[in-house]
């Protein structure tokens, strides 16, 4: 083929070839080579809502060889959309899908596998991640690196608990835990705007700050008086009317605590704002180009410490998450790290809101799909199985998600005069 | 509308960048303001526009004072600037870049892009600037984002429009059409004050001519000044502006270029197929407008680059895939473009600087360690033949100026035994002085029968020093003409016209 084509173009091309290869492989592997003739039994069913079958038994030689198959088909739905000049993502993602469903129906052959439960628990898991790269995503577009997600994750579930606990009341766990989210990103805007300190330094000492903080006052405050300080409130969660009847997306999208349906609300509100309104246009160019925003009169650090705040306000809602939105009481650093895979899933995301978000629930399924696997009993060590998820995330990140360009201006303050 | 400036006062610590400045311009009047890098013209217009507050002095509109403390405040004064480094976001629209800060609304609170693009098609019409509102700012070529400059200054009905360096980024046929839009705006009645250094667009332009020297007006001149008079009112004593270049015949081939391709680390061939031969006493330029290949290519002479294909021989021998000091050793000297990121260590001493390519070789290096006597007297040496004006040979070099700065650069790589030099915008951002200066060095090396290539952005610099020309356009050279060949016709080869007058040599 003479024809020249871009490197974005390369790469998709290269993307859908990845696909078909891995099709092929699983074919092969699953459906032939390494069959199994036991059935594997998908379970679909959660709670009430309407269905027409609640599991489906297959040989899981046959599921695989369906599924596959059908992953293939898609394959070459996608080389027609790309001959076609379209985008990929959406047929790129149901192949993905398909053939993650082809391992699950091989790896958990003879077993049942509670397919709603796991996209539920993915959910679970994934809601702190997307609050967290939410609050990334509000500071690094606008210019400043929040290495700080983890510290804003951790302050905020703490105070949620205690708050609730003391009052008797999760409402006013909630209300706290946005405050706690942005007294740090209070902290962290002084040092990084103010006095244009080091960004990253910045976010690990606060990080390091708030672990030892909160650990000390877990163990002279909230262990010798758990009763009355850590007794673990929760929200219960809240069914909405029909939509939660839908089969199988009802009972996970729809059958959340508040906190969830806070995030769909907040998710849904920045992806509209940044790149549709006032704000985001501005938020975006002091992110690129602060200089240029400066001359066309806007305040660069003013609107930069103005969305570090509402930064820390998302997060503190994501922490509550933690503790009143989950399992109740506080436990010593709890986040482990979810702010950093949060700012991953940004960054995996290419710094766009429903990019991030996919990326957290890729990252949340990988995670319950590892646990789910290991908690049936499959016969590949467990180990093994957790690996797999990353496995794929790195082949979908070199085939299809391409170069992710960061904010030309992130992690750098703005002082007039000094820039150019 | 007319502005006036009185007594504009800004020091830096103990450096006087404007020292008591006066300057009028009136409507429908382009007042050039002439001076040498670092003389203080940027500083000037950062105040008018809010971005450097001044000691003292007053910004009067109209004959009334105004306080301009941020850009803002000029915006709304109706100034307008084009700055030098373009004030674009590079991921946004046109019509994003256009409207942001000045953004109008839906009844729904979501951005009204539609008024803009009506504003800019109405400006793009009367000014025959082809301007797509749509277009993504970082895929338009320089001339056209800096139309986008030009427009945004307009749309919000600037009355004084201050253009910063406008020409430096542009090819000549963008320069001509620049000044048309000049021309055009000082008949619609705008007064433009026009920053720059080039002699020739002052003539062909502007109304009155202010001449700014160390932060002072040092006099003011009409546009019938003749060049020369221009030059040594920049530089404060007489200039002479063409560098003797004696005809010299030059000999056998040192420097060939065969299918040279040099990729980016995309893979994408920004220097594709490139031939050219460079012979001993003679000097190449390589010409075009900055982005068109040419820092690549001076760079892989020294294997600077990581993906270059074909070959490329000094006097036979094959350079390509040589480390870069092998490279050096052959016999290149090699002027980066940047002498502050790739020609000098900043925090080093001159007399470091001065051996950073023989440190490890006698007789600097004695066995483990660096000999600092011989390092001192090296540098002596080399300050007096270069006449580099320095306080102590100890200090940082970054305490130098530019001009100094590069004639260390050029006393180290002179230091070798060179075959070929290459130099890589050898007089961007220097002085006239210096520039008479690396001009006589460069003849020098070429008289004394070395291969220099030119790598020049210049047209004034390409004609004045080349005596052959390869120009290059998208990775390519386009035609390797004689010296004898005009302005106009390199013109129109560097925007990417092969012109049949433009014979291929």
């Amino acid at each position: 083929m003479s024809q020249i084509r871009s490197i974005a173009e390369r790469r998709r091309l290269r993307g859908i070839y990845v696909l078909i290869a891995l099709s092929l492989f699983e074919l092969l592997m699953f459906g032939f080579l390494k069959a199994s003739s036991e059935k594997t039994t998908f379970g679909f069913v959660l709670g009430k809502e309407w269905v027409w079958f609640h599991e489906w038994a297959v040989k899981s030689s046959q599921g695989a060889q369906i599924f596959t198959l059908i992953s293939l088909a898609l394959c070459g739905w996608a080389y027609l959309r790309f001959r076609n000049g379209k985008t990929i993502a959406l047929a790129a993602g149901l192949v993905s899908g398909f053939l993650i469903l082809a391992f699950i129906d091989w790896a958990a052959a003879g077993k049942f596998i509670p397919l709603t439960g796991m996209l539920q628990g993915a959910l679970l898991l994934a809601a702190p991640l997307i609050f967290g790269s939410m609050s990334g995503l509000l500071c690094e577009r606008s210019g400043v690196i929040n290495i700080a997600i983890e510290g804003q994750l951790l302050s905020a579930a703490f105070t949620a608990a205690v708050v609730a606990s003391l009052c008797n009341n999760v409402v006013w766990g909630l209300i706290a835990a946005p405050i706690a989210g942005a007294l740090i990103s209070l902290i962290l805007a002084t040092f990084a705007i103010k006095f244009g300190v080091d960004q990253v330094i910045l976010g690990f000492v606060i990080n390091v700050f708030v672990i030892g903080l909160t650990d000390f006052l877990y163990k002279k405050l909230l262990i010798p008086y758990g009763a009355t300080w850590n007794y673990g409130l929760t929200f219960s969660a809240i069914k909405i009317p029909l939509l939660s009847k839908i089969p199988i997306i009802g009972p996970i999208l729809f059958s959340q605590s508040i906190i969830v349906y806070l995030m769909y609300l907040i998710v849904g509100l920045i992806n509209f704002a940044l790149f549709k309104t006032r704000w985001g246009l501005r938020t975006r160019a002091i992110g690129e180009h602060p200089t240029a925003a400066d001359t066309v009169g806007i305040d660069v650090n003013r609107l930069r410490f103005r969305n570090v705040l509402l930064a820390g306000l998302v997060a503190g809602i994501g922490g509550a998450y933690f503790t009143i939105g989950s399992v109740g009481s506080f436990g010593k650093e709890m986040t482990s790290g979810a702010g950093f895979i949060a700012l991953a899933a940004l960054i995996f995301g290419k710094y766009r809101p429903m990019g991030a978000v996919a990326a957290a629930l890729l990252f949340g399924f990988s995670d319950n799909l590892g646990s789910t696997l290991s908690i049936i009993g499959v016969s590949i060590p467990s180990e093994f199985m957790l690996m797999v998820p990353y496995i794929a995330t790195i082949i979908a990140v070199t085939g299809l998600v391409g170069r992710v360009r960061a904010p030309a201006a992130d992690g750098v303050p703005y002082t007039r005069g000094e820039s150019h | 509308m007319s502005l006036e400036l009185r007594a504009i006062t800004k020091r830096f610590g103990a450096l006087i960048a404007n020292d008591a400045i006066d300057l009028k311009v009136e409507a429908g009047q382009i007042h050039a303001i002439l001076g040498e890098n670092g003389a203080g013209k940027s500083t000037l217009m950062n105040i008018v526009y809010g971005l450097v507050a001044p000691d003292s002095g007053e910004i009067l509109v109209d004959g009334k004072p105004i306080k301009v403390t941020q850009p803002s405040d000029a915006l709304d004064a109706g100034i307008g600037m084009v700055h030098q480094h373009f004030m674009l976001i590079p991921v946004f629209t046109v019509a994003e870049n256009i409207i942001l800060g000045h953004e109008k609304l839906k009844s729904n609170r979501v951005l009204n892009l539609e008024q803009a693009r009506i504003d800019i098609k109405r400006i793009s019409e009367e000014f025959g600037f082809e301007v797509d509102p749509d277009a993504l700012v970082e895929e338009l070529p320089v001339g056209v984002q800096q139309r986008v400059e030009i427009i945004k200054a307009l749309i919000y009905d600037a009355k004084v429009l201050i253009l910063d360096e406008p020409t430096a980024v542009l090819t000549p046929q963008e320069t001509d059409e620049l000044l048309k839009v000049m021309r055009k705006l000082r008949e619609k009645g705008t007064a433009i004050i026009f920053i720059t250094h080039k002699l020739r667009e002052v003539k062909a332009v502007a109304d009155e001519i202010s001449i700014i020297r160390r932060g002072k007006v040092v006099g003011t001149a009409l546009p019938t000044a003749s060049q020369e008079e221009l030059a040594s009112l920049m530089v404060g004593r007489p200039v002479d502006l063409t560098a003797n270049k004696s005809s010299k015949s030059a000999g056998e081939p040192i420097l060939v270029g065969r299918d040279l391709t040099i990729r980016d680390a995309l893979g994408r061939a920004v220097v594709n197929k490139a031939n050219f031969e460079v012979r001993a006493g003679e000097v190449l330029a390589i010409a075009g407008v900055q982005g068109n290949g040419q820092s690549e290519l001076a760079r892989a002479i020294i294997n600077l680059e990581d993906h270059v294909e074909g070959s490329l021989s000094l006097s036979g021998k094959e350079l390509v895939g040589l480390s870069i000091h092998d490279s050096l050793h052959e016999g290149i000297a090699f002027i980066p473009e940047s002498r502050e990121l790739d020609g000098l260590v900043g925090s080093f001493s001159i007399a470091e600087n001065l051996i950073l390519d023989l440190h490890d070789s006698a007789p600097f290096s004695k066995g483990i360690s660096i000999s600092a006597t011989e390092v001192l007297a090296n540098a002596e040496k080399r300050v007096k033949e270069f006449d580099i004006r320095l306080q102590s040979i100890q200090d940082p070099v970054s305490s130098l100026s530019g001009g100094n700065k590069q004639k260390v650069v050029l006393a180290r790589e002179l230091s070798r035994p060179v075959k070929v030099l290459v130099a890589s915008q050898p007089t961007r951002g220097l002085d006239v002085g210096s520039i008479e200066f690396v001009h006589e060095r460069i003849l020098a090396e070429r008289d004394a029968g070395r291969a220099v290539v030119l790598i020049s952005t210049e047209l004034d610099e390409v004609m004045a020093l080349a005596d052959r020309i390869a120009v290059m356009y998208r990775g390519e050279i386009l035609a390797t003409v004689d010296s004898t060949v005009t302005r106009e016709e390199l013109g129109l080869l560097m925007a990417g016209v092969s012109s049949k007058k433009a014979s291929v040599a």
